[in-house]
């Protein structure tokens, strides 16, 4: 089958970086080929370049055999070149009709036409098994949806090649499922699709071809149905990946948490979280599982202190936390490891020693009569980058801006096990993270489980959970689906009860 | 009652530049970005008008260059607000404040340099009122709308409606608003977000340039350094007040432009006698805080609006 | 540290471009801008370089321009540092200006009593006003610019009935002259510098920039602020009094414009003043902030330059060159140096990623 899409030596450049170094990518028309790669692999940026949003420094790319020069998203879509983005680009109070029209508005004179843009979207929407309202508007409509309104936009315009980035970061295994079924009946209807992922179990359900990338490079081009996952992965790592962290049992102790029956509201008024009750003893790691805004967020606010309950109470060492501050429970010995380290977790424009004592500056031996002791705050960095090995320029001095993902997040983990606490909540501890560091921290959240310490793991990465957990409790439309143990069941069983349905608990 | 009858077309002529100013905002805001330079265009729209008016009396089409010649210096003057903001990202709220004492120096420095003074000096006429035939004869209306009325009045209340027909109906309002709420989304889908809020920058310069000529040359006798006080900023309230919608802002601009005429005929009326006129004068701005408070908690301003553009944000 | 460095670089290129920008709208519009750089010189040295003569009234009258302006600066500078953008220094200032007013005429007190009394309740007033939008600010989330500029207007209003209606004033511009025990005022002063209003307004203002510089940078309280000004919600979630944070920044910022309306009015001035228009002492304060980044020293020598702009306009004026270059000079560089702001925050948000990153 002749090529749809040719890059050819390709080399992308930004300051300091090789983000693209000389890749070559050859797609057969009518198939589902896969890039995989880690986060900073240039799988992304590849493909921005075949989308306009940048042009390569060296190579060539040719669509259809024809050589071209992509210099925007417009010369990409007449191209029939089209992208659903992995944050989605959709106009929040904008009508789905609205939205998929945007930049090629049918017209009826000066006005825009829009009973003929809602006819042609429904048309699409039936032809591909969407399912689409075409009226709605986007801030009322699931995830799942919103991304086949990212999908409709390229189909109505008439886009041949569609490039999906990561796209399965928010979906429910069914969901993802459905996905894959749409992908299939677009390859039927003569397109071509470009699955950008680091998951290989999807590829391995979906794709024919995949591409491996690996910081900049291309590693190779290998047919899906005849290489393993372990093959793959060891193409995108560079060496043998051990899939799981040795861990000896966990010898749980007294119960450190209880939560009775809480009922949380989340931003939009409504209730987030509904009737929840679990407990998490000391030695132990408590696992939480759930599609991405299923109730864990205002979890992880109510037992901070960062929302107030609607209703229940949490018992924390067997006292009821209620009416504590964010301050009190943590010097009480909750500890929060929160999921954006960058928004929630450190102050960037602060230097690592000053995030270091983000707790505890107000009070001795960083504070005396309300005036910092800078001497001790810079010792105490000192000796907290040394026994976590975190790498920074200037040690305690360097602003916390300049230091990597992974770097940042050992901070934040040191800062928060330094001050010992009897719970230690972690929420998205990986994301974005590669594997290296990935295996750092698994280790380290192990150690203080081992330690005594009991340990809530919230994680959007059904394999971390399922690997680091010692129970698993589902989280679902903001209810308890049901609680696990982790060597007793498995992904499907998960998704299951991720998606509503399975055994209770 | 009479009271009231003669005080509206008072409340017309102090509303008219408010909502023309108002419209503007609207349209940079909708685009993304903030503009709390209106009050210093206003000013340097004010003053070309008044400059070119009193140059070119007694000829009778002195006010019509007047006004053109404020919108042209409008459109002008925020060419620098867009192109800090829009092309080199500089702060909106900063870069409004600098235009804001830019527009005061520069506009009585030039009144320095050709008439000598720290003002123009006065014309005759500005703009001549109208009445249109027919329909000056009905009973309420009349008087209102259509008998000794400035051609401005018209201007505003047409310029309303043209508003919601541009940014509710037609392709570049939908981009426009695309713009304001998600600059990404836009870009994702081939506009030119520099472009679409150059113009909506400029058409808010165009704009506050009109109500800035129209408020000199149909409220005072020459531009001074005091001549705008403020209107600048009450136009932003309107538009929060009116919810960045044409409709609202029509409303909140007679609103305002009641309160302002209220306050001189206060004295007039029984019921408000003993309430000082300072207090009048401040009644527009403690309702804005009002509407500030009362609608903060449902944000219904353009999401994306006091953000410099950021292609590569995800 | 190169962060120091180029914190310097900045200011220093925006205001060589604003008064190149002065003067060359001089040379365009047929002025010589010589003679404005001399009036500038005069105002600050006192020394007039084309008659040879040296006369310290300039001197006097420079710092007295210069004092208000640095404590509208570290009003908003203060702000700043707490991530909120405080355009109503002005409001406060005048909320300061009604107090000390007040205290003046309706309080009888011993000499440093007095006066003391009149400044404390200059900044407590001032404090209020500032309060008002930080705690709509915590409360609501309501945004702080549109409403301290209502503020503004608020208080000017407030200020014009007070003089008429609470002072009494017999010609409706001026209330009845202050008694000597509650003004800053020092006729010592005075004669040092040939009938200059200088006062002892200067103390208060130097103690206020060393207080600015403790509380940001030596206390516990100061790190907070800086924590919840560069990030809100991080501050939150390490367990600060984040509202509680927004409320005081204000109050503090409210307190130092308080002060500021004090300093001019039992200082500069011995009497209550009903204002057509708000004199601009806000924007002044914006400007200095923004050009002193922030930081008190930088303040201190930020408020002296445009102190030195807002000295020389009398003699400009005498001197055949418009005053209006002033603002002309300080719009520009206000706008540089917003400008410049954008660029550097673009290439910090856009720098390159890491590996093992997302961007």
């Amino acid at each position: 089958m002749p090529f749809v899409i040719e890059m050819l030596d390709i080399v992308k450049l930004f300051p300091g970086i090789r983000a693209v170094d000389g890749v070559t990518l050859q797609v057969e028309q009518g198939s589902i080929h896969a890039l995989l790669g880690e986060n900073g692999a240039g799988k992304s940026t590849l493909m921005s370049l075949l989308f306009g949003l940048y042009q390569p420094d060296q190579g060539t790319i040719k669509v259809r055999g024809a050589e071209v020069r992509i210099l925007d998203p417009n010369v990409a879509n007449r191209l029939g070149i089209g992208m659903v983005h992995q944050h989605f680009k959709l106009v929040h109070n904008f009508t789905v009709t609205e939205n998929i029209i945007l930049g090629l508005e049918p017209r009826s004179g000066l006005v825009i036409d829009l009973k003929r843009a809602a006819r042609r979207v429904r048309e699409l929407s039936e032809r591909y098994g969407l399912q689409v309202d075409p009226e709605a508007r986007i801030e009322d409509i699931s995830v799942g949806m919103q991304q086949r309104v990212e999908i409709l936009k390229m189909l109505y315009r008439d886009a041949g090649i569609l490039i999906f980035d990561e796209p399965t970061a928010v979906l429910t295994p069914q969901e993802i499922r459905e996905l894959m079924g749409i992908m299939r009946r677009l390859v039927q209807e003569g397109k071509t699709v470009l699955l950008i992922t680091h998951k290989l179990k999807e590829i391995k359900e979906a794709a024919d071809t995949c591409t491996v990338l690996r910081r900049g490079r291309l590693i190779g081009t290998v047919p899906v149905a005849g290489t393993s996952e372990a093959r793959m992965a060891e193409m995108m790592v560079g060496r043998e990946v051990n899939f799981h962290v040795d861990k000896a049992p966990a010898r749980p102790g007294e119960v450190v948490l209880r939560v009775e029956r809480i009922s949380v509201r989340n931003p939009k008024g409504l209730l987030g979280l509904r009737d929840l009750s679990l407990e998490v003893r000391a030695g132990e790691i408590l696992g939480i599982c759930g599609i991405d805004g299923n109730g864990q967020t205002e979890l992880i606010r109510a037992l901070a202190g960062l929302s107030p309950l609607e209703s229940g109470r949490i018992l924390f060492k067997g006292q009821d936390l209620a009416g504590r501050t964010v301050k009190q429970r943590s010097d009480a010995g909750v500890g929060h490891i929160p999921e954006d380290r960058h928004k929630h977790g450190l102050i960037l424009d602060f230097r690592l020693d000053e995030n270091f004592v983000v707790h505890s500056y107000g009070a001795p031996p960083f504070c005396r009569a309300g005036i910092l002791d800078f001497r001790a705050i810079r010792a105490n960095a000192e000796r907290l980058i040394a026994e976590f090995d975190v790498r920074c320029g200037q040690g305690g001095a360097t602003p916390a801006r300049a230091m990597s993902g992974g770097n940042q997040q050992k901070a934040i983990l040191a800062r928060e096990i330094d001050l010992s606490p009897d719970l230690l909540i972690v929420a998205q501890p990986t994301r974005g993270l590669d594997v290296g560091a990935i295996e750092t921290i698994h280790r380290r959240i192990i150690a203080e489980r081992d330690k005594g310490r009991a340990i809530l793991l919230v994680s959007l990465e059904l394999d971390e959970v399922l690997d680091l957990s010692d129970r698993i409790a589902v989280l679902c439309g903001g209810e308890l689906a049901g609680v696990v143990d982790a060597r007793a069941t498995d992904e499907n069983e998960l998704g299951l009860m991720m998606a509503g349905s399975g055994r209770e608990a | 009652m009479t009271i009231l009858l003669t005080m509206l077309p008072i409340a017309l002529i102090y509303a008219t530049p408010i909502i023309i100013a108002a419209l503007g905002g609207l349209f940079s805001e909708r685009s993304g970005v903030v503009n709390i330079a209106l009050e210093g265009i206003m000013m340097v729209g004010g003053f070309a008008a008044a400059a070119v008016t009193v140059v070119l009396e007694p000829s009778p089409m002195a006010g019509c260059w007047g006004i053109l010649a404020g919108v042209a210096a409008g459109l002008l003057f925020s060419s620098l607000h867009a192109f800090a903001c829009v092309h080199l990202k500089a702060d909106q709220v900063v870069s409004g404040t600098a235009l804001n004492i830019l527009a005061g120096g520069i506009t009585v420095y030039l009144c320095q340099i050709f008439f000598d003074q720290q003002r123009t000096n006065a014309f005759a006429t500005g703009i001549a009122k109208l009445s249109v035939p027919g329909l000056a004869r009905l009973p309420v209306l009349g008087a209102l709308l259509f008998r000794d009325v400035y051609p401005t009045t018209y201007a505003a209340l047409l310029l309303v409606a043209l508003t919601w027909f541009v940014v509710a109906r037609t392709p570049f309002g939908l981009r426009l608003r695309a713009c304001g709420e998600h600059p990404q989304a836009a870009a994702s889908m081939g506009i030119d977000v520099v472009r679409m809020r150059y113009a909506g920058v400029l058409i808010s310069g165009a704009l506050a340039g009109l109500a800035g000529g129209t408020m000199v040359l149909t409220q005072d006798i020459q531009y001074s350094l005091t001549s705008v006080h403020g209107t600048g900023f009450i136009a932003l309230a309107c538009l929060i007040f009116g919810k960045w919608k044409p409709a609202g802002v029509l409303g909140a601009g007679l609103f305002f432009g009641l309160s302002q005429a209220t306050s001189i005929y206060a004295k007039d009326i029984p019921l408000l006698q003993a309430v000082p006129q300072d207090f009048f004068y401040m009644l527009p701005y403690v309702l804005t805080v009002a509407a500030l408070v009362v609608f903060s908690g449902r944000s219904v301003g353009p999401r994306a609006a006091g953000e410099a553009y950021d292609p590569g944000k995800r | 540290m190169a962060r120091r460095g180029s914190a310097i670089l900045l200011p220093a290129a925006a205001i060589l471009a604003g008064f190149a920008l002065g003067a060359l709208v001089l040379v365009a519009t047929g002025k010589g801008p010589l003679a404005m750089f001399q009036a500038m010189l005069q105002s600050v040295t006192g020394i007039n370089s084309q008659a040879g003569t040296f006369n310290p009234r300039y001197i006097g009258e420079f710092i007295v321009q210069a004092m208000p302006i640095m404590l509208t600066g570290l009003s908003v500078g203060f702000a700043f540092r707490t991530g909120l953008f405080n355009i109503g220094a002005e409001g406060q200032l005048m909320a300061g200006s009604i107090a000390a007013t007040a205290v003046a005429l309706w309080v009888k007190a011993p000499p440093g009593a007095h006066v003391a009394l009149a400044l404390l309740a200059a900044m407590a007033a001032g404090g209020l006003w500032g309060a008002v939008p930080g705690w709509l600010k915590a409360r609501f989330n309501v945004h702080e610019v549109v409403v301290t500029i209502m503020m503004n207007y608020i208080a000017l209003f407030l200020n014009n009935w007070a003089v008429v209606a609470l002072f009494q004033s017999a010609d409706r511009i001026k209330t009845a002259p202050f008694p000597a025990s509650a003004m800053l005022k020092s006729p010592a002063l005075s004669a040092l510098t040939h009938g200059s209003r200088l006062n002892w307004g200067f103390g208060p203002v130097l103690l206020s920039l060393v207080v600015y510089w403790f509380i940001i940078e030596k206390t516990a309280f100061g790190y907070s602020l800086r924590a919840v000004g560069f990030n809100k919600d991080g501050a939150e979630y390490a367990g600060m009094k984040v509202k509680r944070n927004i409320v005081l920044s204000m109050v503090i910022a409210g307190a130092f414009a308080g002060l500021a309306g004090a300093v001019i009015t039992v200082g500069t001035f011995s009497f209550g003043r009903a204002l057509p228009a708000a004199e601009g002492y806000g924007f002044d304060g914006i400007a200095v902030a923004l050009v002193g980044a922030n930081a008190a020293i930088g303040i201190f020598l930020s408020g002296l330059l445009f102190g030195m702009l807002k000295a020389a306009q009398t003699l400009m004026q005498t001197q055949g060159i418009p005053k209006e270059i002033a603002s002309i000079i300080q719009a520009s560089i206000v706008l540089f140096i917003a400008m410049k702001y954008g660029i550097t925050h673009v290439i910090r948000k856009l720098g390159p990623s890491r590996p093992g990153e997302e961007r």
